[in-house]
């Protein structure tokens, strides 16, 4: 008797293996992202909107990178606005200054944020816990103050005015021109995000996650994956700051500073660690609370640090795991 | 055919010196058992063996390799494998999972083709999770494929971590203390399971207090006692040595007593 | 030029002493949970602001700086009460994160209950600046390193002598082995947060003639009091010390010999330099893990 109804579950199993495909995250969520970003500009009322909507857009496609390294590595960072800052001021100089095409520029900045995260990394991807939050926190403050001191190239802490977007002639300007191209990339980056997620890599760094020595004893190069998701999220950061100056016209070293990089974190902590979904939920829910609470500006903050609090108090792995926790335990 | 080697392999920490000077020996295709009373320095061994602790003195040699000083990651390369005696299991993920992890090195994946999702990878997860439940089988675990770790039994687990050694496929299996807390039935099951496992080929190394375990399956046994060798033989030398039985074997003679 | 080099000095101490006193707030926290407190800053920042509000209310000095200590100390066991002792089993990661949000909560009720405004709090003895060994120095920078003196004297008598203090020490070397003898560890933690919000708070207060004072002066000194935390070894007293007199002079010297702009980047090199070549800091101690 039990074993029929061991057969039945297995076969089940099975049955459900081969679709696994095309019902998990990776398709059904991104799907269902997709949707949204279609939909969206239907309810969409005027420019303030889509400028939001972009805004949140480019967020999540940092926190979504950020995520890799937080939940799902387990690391920490508390300086990728670093990472931001670097991507945004480097495609901005090179296209300004140096008359790189923006795109090119983009590309070249964001190679070059990888080859910095990749040398910093190995050094600080070695200490753990407090050790890498603070060694983090240094390294992002350092790229902020640079920034805004080396004012002869930057424009100091009044910024710069960075040139517009154009791909192949074609200038991409206007918010409504932008919400598709950020849209777009959001959706690229949740793709890749989930990908790496459910192949080996992901489970190697979820593995190391909770048990770095079994995970080592294993064969897995510790180090080695911890390295690859610091530099592929500093990759997420870089792009997302490169699209954010060309957007914006203008950037300000306020966008490499520490509160940034708190910022960036919360989005990831709040919305859902170890969940990609959970990242864009993060980002979107936190960028637009600031917004929604522009009339009471003056209480930003305290709802800001709250929040935080309360999160990690109670809702340690963010709202969404929590969240679908629940629906699976009321579904059964 | 020497599988694992160690020659005057010393470990200190601190001013406490862990391991002293131990030479010795694992052949091919055996079952060998460590023994020796807590703090004897069994489980610093097995660490040792796996890269785990990089050792202050002497050398390992596995296969013909030297590995003294290398990270674990190489050790499990070499094809040396290990389970523990507090369970490292990846708790954050499901029990085909946790199989599927442990084959990480038979399916190497680069990033790009992680981030793309390729065809060929998808086919070689297809080939992952098959051979990932043929080990949950093999353990009778197959039930639990599915479930989330953190939910199992602790007999199922420690059955797990196994599983997800063997999924490595090592030619040495090193088990820090599988019997350790289960009951005479589960006890008897790891004995069935051990001998299985060596009929195929793979060499052993258990470190256990079960002495009913221990002597009932090992072919050869290896006593430690504060980091040194005490004694090492076969079941029914290592009982009859009187400084083994000295310091530790009360139990145990009465064990082979009961086996006799 | 040697004036120049003395004044250098003169003023590293004073910073130093400040982050000095910032940097035994960390440490004692850390000692009673291995936690880091990133709201350290803010009892700073809490010491100075309120010290000036109740200045204004008519209160005469001496008064309003106890008062000011008192108050960063209530809100320090506040937040443990409420914040980290209910988080107290979670991992690193998740503490580290509530304290940061700790920090930026306080620094918006600071935003609310006073405002963003720079304010200044009456030196202790007047302002003729003094001439010593060559640097001009302001009465208060004295009031700082006696003042900062006189603590560490203090707290090496409550940390030897007390039966408190002793608890706070024993813990801080092995929790477990100090709650097998009887001492609630839940109470050290609670305790250390207010010493520490006392510490920081009078930091406030001391520099607050000097500096000025506004909600977000708690940001910077916090990072810096960390940094001297790290490079003198987080945990170690004398550390605090040595680590925070060390990177006031740090500092100050190369912000005249090298260059100004960049002084506050001083700190967080520092920092990675301790992080990636010494972690234990001067004069900490080598902690191992066991498997």
């Amino acid at each position: 008797m039990e074993s029929l109804a061991h057969s039945k579950a297995f076969a089940s199993e099975r049955r459900r293996a081969p679709t696994r495909r095309w019902a998990g995250p990776r398709t059904g969520g991104i799907a269902a992202l997709a949707l949204v970003i279609a939909l969206a500009p239907l309810v969409i009322a005027n420019n303030y909107f889509y400028d939001v909507a972009i805004l949140v857009g480019l967020n999540a496609i940092v926190c979504v990178g950020l995520n890799l390294l937080i939940g799902y590595a387990g690391q920490i960072s508390l300086g990728h606005a670093g990472f931001f800052g670097l991507g945004a001021y480097g495609s901005a100089l090179l296209a300004a200054r140096y008359g790189f095409p923006p795109l090119a520029a983009l590309a070249a900045a964001t190679a070059g944020v990888a080859l910095v995260a990749f040398v910093v990394g190995r050094p600080i991807l070695s200490l753990q816990g407090h050790y890498l939050a603070m060694a983090t926190l240094g390294l992002g403050i350092i790229v902020s103050i640079v920034i805004s001191a080396e004012d002869r190239i930057t424009g100091g802490p009044d910024g710069m005015a960075v040139p517009p977007m154009a791909v192949f002639g074609f200038i991409v300007q206007g918010e409504r021109t932008w919400y598709w191209v950020v849209g777009a990339c959001l959706l690229v980056a949740v793709w890749l995000a989930q990908n790496l997620v459910e192949s080996p890599v992901g489970r190697a760094l979820r593995a190391l996650h909770t048990s770095e020595i079994a995970a080592e004893v294993i064969g897995i190069d510790s180090a080695r994956h911890k390295l690859m998701v610091f530099v592929l999220s500093a990759v997420f950061a870089a792009v997302a700051g490169g699209l954010t100056a060309y957007y914006a016209g203008f950037i300000t070293p306020a966008k490499a500073s520490f509160l940034h990089s708190i910022e960036l974190v919360t989005m990831v902590v709040f919305g859902g660690m170890a969940s990609t979904f959970g990242a864009v939920v993060g980002a979107a829910a936190l960028t637009v609370l600031p917004q929604a609470l522009t009339l009471l500006k003056d209480y930003e903050m305290v709802v800001f640090g709250a929040l935080l609090m309360a999160t990690m108090i109670f809702l340690p792995r963010g709202v969404v795991p929590t969240l679908a926790d629940a629906l699976r335990r009321g579904a059964r | 055919m020497t599988a694992l080697r160690v020659e005057r392999l010393s470990k200190d920490f601190g001013g406490v010196r862990a391991i002293h000077e131990l030479t010795w020996e694992v052949r091919r295709g055996t079952i060998h058992s460590i023994i020796g009373p807590n703090g004897a320095g069994k489980t610093t061994l097995l660490n040792l063996l796996t890269g785990v602790y990089a050792p202050s003195a002497g050398r390992i040699v596995c296969d013909g390799r030297d590995l003294s000083g290398a990270p674990p990651h190489t050790f499990a390369a070499a094809g040396v494998g290990r389970t523990f005696q507090n369970l490292q299991i990846f708790f954050n993920m499901t029990a085909l999972d946790n199989v599927m992890t442990g084959a990480h090195l038979r399916e190497p994946c680069g990033l790009v083709s992680a981030l793309l999702h390729t065809p060929r990878l998808a086919r070689a997860e297809g080939e992952c999770r098959a051979r990932a439940m043929h080990w949950l089988r093999f353990l009778g675990l197959e039930r639990y494929a599915p479930m989330a770790a953190a939910s199992m039994p602790y007999g199922a687990l420690k059955r797990l971590e196994i599983a997800r050694a063997l999924a490595a496929e090592p030619s040495v299996l090193l088990l820090d203390e599988p019997a350790a807390g289960l009951n005479p039935t589960e006890a008897r099951e790891i004995d069935a399971l051990l001998k299985q496992l060596a009929a195929g080929g793979t060499t052993l190394v258990l470190v256990e207090h079960n002495m009913r375990l221990v002597m009932g399956v090992s072919d050869h046994i290896l006593v430690l006692d504060y980091g040194r060798r005490l004694a090492e033989g076969t079941a029914a030398e290592v009982a009859a040595d009187p400084r083994v039985v000295e310091a530790y074997l009360g139990a145990a003679e009465a064990a082979v007593a009961g086996h006799a | 030029m040697a004036g120049q080099w003395a004044q250098f000095v003169a003023g590293g101490l004073t910073a130093g002493s400040v982050y000095a006193l910032v940097a035994l707030g960390y440490s004692i926290i850390f000692n009673a949970s291995r936690v880091i407190n990133f709201a350290q800053g803010e009892f700073v920042m809490i010491g100075g602001m309120s010290a000036v509000s109740l200045v204004a209310t008519g209160m005469p000095l001496p008064l309003a700086v106890a008062g000011a200590v008192l108050i960063a100390a209530v809100v320090a066991l506040l937040l443990e009460k409420l914040a980290v002792a209910r988080a107290r089993r979670a991992d690193v990661v998740t503490l580290i994160i509530i304290t940061i949000g700790a920090s930026i909560f306080l620094r918006g009720l600071a935003q609310l209950v006073w405002d963003k405004k720079i304010h200044a709090l009456p030196p202790f003895s007047g302002d003729r600046p003094l001439a010593i060994l060559g640097a001009t120095v302001v009465p208060q920078s004295l009031w700082v390193l006696g003042a900062t003196v006189a603590i560490v004297a203090a707290l090496s008598w409550f940390f030897g002598r007390t039966l408190t203090g002793k608890a706070m020490l024993a813990t801080s070397h092995n929790r477990l082995a100090a709650q097998l003898v009887g001492i609630d560890v839940g109470r050290v933690l609670f305790a250390s947060f207010g010493l520490a919000g006392a510490l920081g708070a009078i930091a406030g207060v001391l520099v607050a003639p000097i500096t000025f004072t506004s909600y977000e002066v708690g940001v910077m000194l916090g990072l810096k009091g960390f940094a001297a935390a790290m490079l003198g070894g987080l945990g170690s007293f004398a550390g605090a010390i040595v680590g925070g007199l060390a990177l006031g002079l740090l500092e100050s010297l190369s912000a005249g010999y090298v260059s100004s702009a960049y002084k506050d980047v001083v700190a967080f090199v520092v920092m990675l330099a301790v992080l990636f070549l010494r972690p234990r800091g001067i004069l900490g101690t080598l902690q191992g893990i066991r498997v």
